[in-house]
């Protein structure tokens, strides 16, 4: 999927057209309909990406299966910086390009997935994993469950007891 | 008891609902803070971006002075946004490295000469290798190193004239 700019302040930017009326759009769009269709057919996108190319790893597997399997498993479960919703298997952004080779060659080099994960958690904080984690700020939704299904339990408690006859 | 047990579902619908409304109500924070600062540097040793300027080294920024660090890129549009405020810097004295994220060297030549040069030195990262390791999430980022090496301060996104206080804060804060 595309996703915004990588460089930031991209979502400030005013979309040239937000301020006008539907009757104004639709002359503007009459006057100006064709030079816009060759505007957007011939004009660079506006927001400007890197010119170089993508990294070795960003769009190319690891040679060995088993090895890109683990790079995989762990790149669906990172989070792209950029693209904040998507995981970086997923994010077109050219940084979560970077990030996918920065996986790859280090898995490729013998590293354990989870000493990758954690050395990137150093620095970004568990924001950057999706793989939830147990620590006392996540122990509620671990116990919601059970507490869940007991207080359950205990509300329906009275319809399961056998009526006395 | 029973009666006030009875409410209980929807007032934890009610106090889930509220909780929603507060929550879309709030603008969304996309900010990622580096968990560096207050960390040293992390080792590295970039090629020179430019032919004009030396290259970078972690070792470069362990020079008994703090230095700022700015993380910039010649196709990242705010990073020209904020090419006044780190000449302004430059003039004050503040000793300023430039890392370039992904990018070409002729691109880079330009750029600092269409928007100033307010660098000593730049390091090419072209694969966000040093921006990783810094724990920084985009273009432009700004970060205050100690003369030790230490990372004491960032700054996300472009340095806006009314920044510049709180940056050169930072900096009189790491010597």
């Amino acid at each position: 999927m595309i996703c915004s700019p990588s460089f930031r302040g991209a979502k400030r930017r005013s979309n040239p057209a937000s301020g006008l009326g539907a009757a104004e759009l639709l002359r503007f769009a009459r006057n100006d309909g064709l030079a816009i269709l060759a505007a957007l057919i011939f004009s660079a996108p506006a927001f400007a990406q890197s010119a170089l190319p993508p990294s070795r790893y960003a769009y190319t597997q690891l040679d060995d299966p088993r090895r890109e399997a683990e790079a995989r498993a762990l790149m669906e479960t990172l989070r792209c910086l950029v693209c904040q919703g998507q995981s970086i298997a997923d994010s077109d952004a050219d940084m979560a390009g970077d990030m996918r080779a920065l996986v790859r060659e280090r898995i490729a080099a013998g590293e354990q997935p989870e000493a990758i994960r954690s050395w990137l958690v150093e620095r970004y904080g568990a924001w950057v994993s999706y793989k939830p984690t147990v620590e006392p700020l996540t122990w509620p939704l671990w116990a919601a469950p059970i507490v869940l299904v007991a207080l359950g339990l205990w509300l329906a408690r009275g319809r399961f007891r056998r009526k006395p006859r | 008891m029973r009666r006030l047990l009875l409410w209980l579902p929807l007032a934890v619908f009610f106090a889930f609902l509220v909780t929603v409304a507060i929550g879309l109500r709030k603008p969304a924070d996309t900010e990622i803070r580096s968990r560096m600062i207050g960390k040293a540097m992390p080792d590295f040793a970039l090629e020179p971006a430019v032919a004009s300027h030396p290259a970078l080294t972690a070792a470069n920024l362990r020079s008994g002075k703090p230095r700022l660090v700015n993380v910039f890129a010649s196709w990242c549009v705010p990073c020209k946004a904020e090419a006044p405020q780190l000449m302004a810097l430059k003039r004050r004295g503040v000793p300023i490295d430039g890392v370039a994220i992904r990018d070409r060297s002729e691109d880079v030549a330009r750029f600092l000469a269409e928007w100033g040069d307010p660098f000593d030195r730049i390091g090419a990262d072209p694969a966000s290798r040093v921006q990783f390791a810094l724990g920084s999430s985009g273009v432009p980022e700004t970060f205050v190193v100690d003369g030790k090496g230490v990372i004491r301060h960032q700054h996300i996104g472009d340095i806006r004239p009314e920044n510049v206080p709180e940056i050169l804060a930072a900096y009189e804060a790491a010597r």
